[in-house]
């Protein structure tokens, strides 16, 4: 990836001197025209097309906002009821991602969503100890949440 | 102007909610029962507070005073990253420590692993002590 964008740069740079212009608009057309270059020589370039993965990385990032907005209404209205009839426990999620970086942003996203906490890391990195906030009903979705998150990270890192 | 004024009106409406959302946090810290159901409210609705308030004071000097200010967006940025992380090490110290869970249901394998490990500690540090002693002793007799 980091490959394809200093290729970029370069078709960038190469159209700022041929045009010779040394300006913001030349560097973004020079950059855009770098973009389909890139595009039509994909099969050439080893590694996927990076704007895929620029994309990927976006629509990360809306989830986690809005995991984020979403465990936040969750707990008003936790707070909120008289008698929360809550029963909070601890249970073992085992996780396919290897590198720490991919554990690291796993435990964050986690951490941020509706009615879970991240604890603890097993030492061999295949288990996430999770804190939830409601163990009954919620555990069952809460894997399936995870499910979507790890399926994100990984298009995200491979 | 009057388009001036409704943006103006949408940042503080964010500020509002950012403030509003931070009481409702403190009060979630009062009233829940143990360490780890507090630092549930505390880590995420305090994140959430304090983001609103920040992209607020930014749109408000941004849309009044035409000012862009960076280090707003950096201050995001960090509260963004640095919140869960810092809520994930508060509750495995207070697990380390055995703080004690309310009414609680599965205590899964996490009890037992620590278990295993305290034992395989206290096991190595029992066998470096014999190590050291028998060590010694050799030292002793060659002296």
């Amino acid at each position: 990836m980091a490959f394809q964008i200093v290729i970029n740069l370069i078709i960038a740079f190469m159209w700022m001197f041929l045009n010779e212009s040394y300006s913001a608009p030349g560097f973004i057309g020079g950059y855009l025209l770098g973009i389909l270059l890139l595009f039509l020589l994909s099969k050439f370039i080893p590694g996927t097309f990076y704007l895929k993965k620029f994309f990927k990385i976006i629509s990360l990032i809306l989830l986690f906002i809005k995991e984020l907005i979403s465990s936040n209404i969750d707990i008003v209205k936790l707070v909120y009821t008289p008698n929360p009839e809550v029963e909070p426990g601890i249970f073992a999620l085992p996780i396919e991602v290897k590198s720490n970086w991919e554990i690291t942003l796993l435990a964050n996203l986690i951490s941020l969503t509706p009615g879970t906490l991240s604890i603890a890391v097993s030492n061999d990195n295949k288990q996430l100890f999770i804190h939830a906030m409601d163990i009954d009903d919620i555990e069952e979705s809460i894997s399936s949440i995870k499910n979507t998150f790890e399926k994100a990270i990984m298009e995200v890192t491979r | 102007m009057n388009e001036r004024e409704i943006l103006e009106f949408i940042a503080v409406l964010l500020i509002l909610l950012g403030s509003i959302l931070s009481v409702i946090s403190a009060y979630g810290i009062v009233r829940f029962p143990d360490v780890y159901t507090r630092s549930h409210a505390a880590t995420k609705s305090s994140t959430l507070s304090v983001l609103l308030t920040l992209s607020g004071a930014f749109f408000y000097f941004w849309i009044s005073e035409s000012f862009f200010s960076v280090r707003i967006l950096l201050g995001i940025l960090f509260v963004f990253i640095t919140a869960p992380v810092a809520g994930h090490l508060i509750i495995r110290a207070a697990y380390r420590s055995k703080v004690k869970l309310s009414e609680i249901t599965i205590e899964d394998e996490l009890h037992e692993v620590l278990h295993e490990e305290d034992k395989e500690f206290i096991h190595k540090d029992v066998l470096e002590k014999e190590d050291r002693e028998k060590i010694l002793r050799n030292e002793d007799k060659q002296k």
